[in-house]
């Protein structure tokens, strides 16, 4: 039944079998497990790989943009404050167009001082240019960074693998840790065509005017288009050689139902539980959870929610002054889109760690059933007022 | 699936215990989750571990409130906490202690008491000093052989795995604690 | 080193890389074309110290060995009178091209 790992150590197995090069990190609650693993891996010999300690995560992530520039796979992991303290490194990463992977740990941003789990750290990057994944389970972590490299090699841009603080990061559950020489089949060597190499010298991140930015953004935003595609190529060839089944979401028991919950990362998770309760008690309802929040879902989202009555949308964030940001981003998705639209209920909960629990969930679902549309475009769950 | 609250003190090993346990059952085929209260744990103050444990791949992330069984590393910590609250009817409660099961008259009417000398076993090993054993090993056997959510054979391996010295001691102490628990009916 | 001297028009995102950066190495961008002043130096002064081999910014100075003055390579000299400025021995003088 595999090896009982933390979410941290999933990670660390994860950047393991995909043969990472170089590694470089800064400590940071509740991330530090994951660098710690890796430091022990390379001084056993375990991993071939270059570990280099750094006196900030501005530093981790400029020096895991320069190995990666020389064409070496590399990893940098981070949570928080940490990932805030690389915003500029974090936009380097995606314009400079290198594959690296970065996990998160994704941990409420202070003040107040918190280190339990919620989506603003992570999602404060969204306009970066990175693709954005959310886990539910340590299982999905390491087979994430796995894919993470996959894909990212192909389309050149980066990829952020979250995992929730402690739900995920500290919490040891089965994994199957794939055998290298397997994963040696499905990720091959890092081959960029680019890179920095003193015997084909180049300039790079050089000036580049009004005449050409505005082409090197597009063509991000071509990368982000193709992305998609190949995300679910490669969940498929991964399914093929691994027997483990990823897409952009995940759909559980959305066949018949009139109600779509929409929900990321753990709280999608243990909204199975409700959804089982709630089916039970005879209601028709589905779960759709976003897997990939960049680039976003939109068709899956479309075929998903077309035509159903209501959309629940659970989010452990918030933009202020908005709303919370995946049910934003839904319900723009559908916009431009036609056909009967859902009425879309989008509740705040488990910010700054507070537990979601299935009967907290089953509460907003019975919530939204109870109301014909939703008043406000922030439902607070549990807040104490 | 069960869910187990082992209490300890910040120290003794229950997150360790904890994560033991979930590897041997792991080890006996079955879907287990294991984890800490989050957060920050102070040497000698009361903390918790949890466990879940199932034939069914785990799906349920949230903490547990309502446990169906707990172990109580240290039994100083009765008199501090209530080592009951939110434990389900009916529910074992696994007691480190020198004393036997009837004389915790005060929870036998609604759970059921095993108690195990975790402390003298763990000293009789050489785990540990007579102010701090380490007793965190020795209670697996124990709870095993009352909850049955593993077997020996796959506790002793559990135990190398996350022991790094004295490995023998440990599944020795935990073969004991095995044999000695002292609980009455069915498990 | 080889150096990728191929001259490249970028007219759109199709014909462009991916990444910011240069199709050829900077050998092919000839900074000598901004230049409006051109340091000339005048070999019987100079001590060769090397000095203005070390802060031309753009490696515009070429050292040849030790005996020998140094040489400006006048097609990525931008003339930027750096070279002049540190001489200990003034012997680097700016002249109007
Ligand atoms: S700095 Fe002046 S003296 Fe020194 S090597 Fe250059 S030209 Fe000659
Ligand atoms: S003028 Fe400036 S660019 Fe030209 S050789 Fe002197 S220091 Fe170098």
């Amino acid at each position: 039944m595999g090896k009982v790992i933390l979410g941290n150590h999933a990670v660390s197995y994860g950047v393991l079998v995909s043969r990472v090069q170089t590694i470089a990190a800064y400590p940071i609650t509740p991330q530090t497990l994951i660098v710690e693993r890796l430091s022990e891996m390379v001084a056993d010999g375990e991993l071939d790989a270059i570990f280099t300690k750094v006196e900030s995560e501005h530093s981790a992530l400029a020096s895991t943009i320069g190995s990666s520039s020389v064409g070496a796979r590399a990893f940098t992991a981070t949570s928080s404050q940490g990932l805030a303290l690389m915003h500029e490194m974090i936009h380097w990463t995606a314009g400079a167009r290198l594959p690296i992977v970065l996990a998160n740990v994704n941990r409420a941003m202070a003040p107040g001082w918190n280190i339990w789990t919620d989506q603003n750290d992570s999602l404060s990057c969204r306009d970066t240019g990175w693709m954005q994944v959310y886990c539910q389970n340590n299982q999905e972590v390491l087979d994430s960074i796995i894919m993470g490299y996959k894909v990212s090699e192909q389309v050149l841009l980066p990829t952020m693998v979250s995992l929730d603080a402690f739900v995920l990061s500290h919490t040891a559950e089965n994994v199957d840790i794939p055998d290298v020489k397997l994963v040696d089949k499905y990720l091959p060597p890092y081959k960029p065509e680019i890179k920095m190499d003193i015997d084909d010298p180049r300039s790079f991140g050089a000036l580049s005017s009004p005449d050409n930015y505005m082409e090197f953004r597009y063509k991000m935003q071509e990368a982000m288009d193709k992305a998609e595609d190949i995300i679910i190529k490669e969940g498929k060839e991964f399914e093929r050689i691994f027997g483990r089944k990823y897409g952009m979401v995940e759909e559980y028991r959305t066949e018949g139902a009139e109600i779509i919950l929409v929900v990321s990362a753990t709280i999608a998770s243990t909204a199975r539980a409700s959804i089982d309760s709630l089916r039970a008690k005879g209601i028709k309802i589905g779960l759709l959870r976003i897997r990939v929040f960049r680039p976003f879902p939109v068709k899956d989202i479309a075929r998903v929610l077309l035509n159903k009555k209501k959309a629940i949308v659970i989010d452990r964030n918030i933009s202020y002054g908005k709303s919370g940001i995946f049910f934003d981003e839904i319900k723009g998705a559908f916009y431009n889109i036609e056909g009967e639209k859902p009425k879309i209920f989008g509740y705040i909960a488990g910010l700054g760690g507070r537990d979601v629990t299935p009967e907290a969930i089953s509460d907003m679902v019975n919530d939204a059933m109870r109301k014909d549309k939703p008043e406000k475009d922030i439902i607070w769950s549990g807040v104490k007022l | 699936m069960i869910e187990i609250l082992i209490h300890g003190r910040g120290g003794q090993g229950g997150v360790k215990a904890s994560l033991s346990l979930a590897s041997a059952a792991a080890k006996s085929g079955k879907y287990v989750q294991s984890f800490p209260e989050f957060g920050v744990e102070r040497r000698g103050a009361p903390v918790k571990a949890f466990n879940r444990i199932s034939d069914e791949p785990i799906v349920i992330r949230s903490k547990i409130y309502n446990p169906d069984h707990v172990v109580v590393l240290d039994h100083t910590l009765i008199q501090s906490i209530n080592i009951t609250e939110g434990l389900k009817k009916g529910g074992w409660i696994i007691i480190n202690t020198n004393k036997k099961p009837g004389d915790f008259k005060e929870f036998c009417k609604n759970y059921k008491v095993a108690t195990i000398n975790a402390k003298e076993i763990a000293l009789r090993n050489r785990l540990g000093s007579r102010a701090a054993p380490i007793v965190n090993t020795a209670i697996l056997g124990a709870v095993i052989k009352v909850l049955k959510v593993s077997d020996k054979e796959s506790l002793a391996i559990a135990i190398k795995e996350f022991v790094p010295v004295k490995r023998e001691e440990n599944v020795k102490a935990a073969y004991e604690a095995y044999d000695e628990v002292i609980f009455e009916g069915e498990a | 080193m080889k150096h990728n001297k191929k001259k490249v028009e970028i007219n759109g995102a199709s014909n462009m890389p991916d990444m910011p950066a240069s199709l050829g190495s900077m050998a092919s961008n000839k900074t000598s074309s901004w230049r409006n002043l051109r340091p000339e130096i005048d070999e019987s002064k100079c001590i060769k110290c090397f000095i203005c081999w070390k802060f031309c910014p753009d490696a515009a100075i070429d050292f040849i060995d030790e005996n020998t003055p140094p040489k400006i390579n006048y097609d990525y000299c931008k003339g930027c009178g750096i070279c002049a400025v540190e001489c200990p021995t003034k012997c680097i003088e700016m002249v109007e091209e």
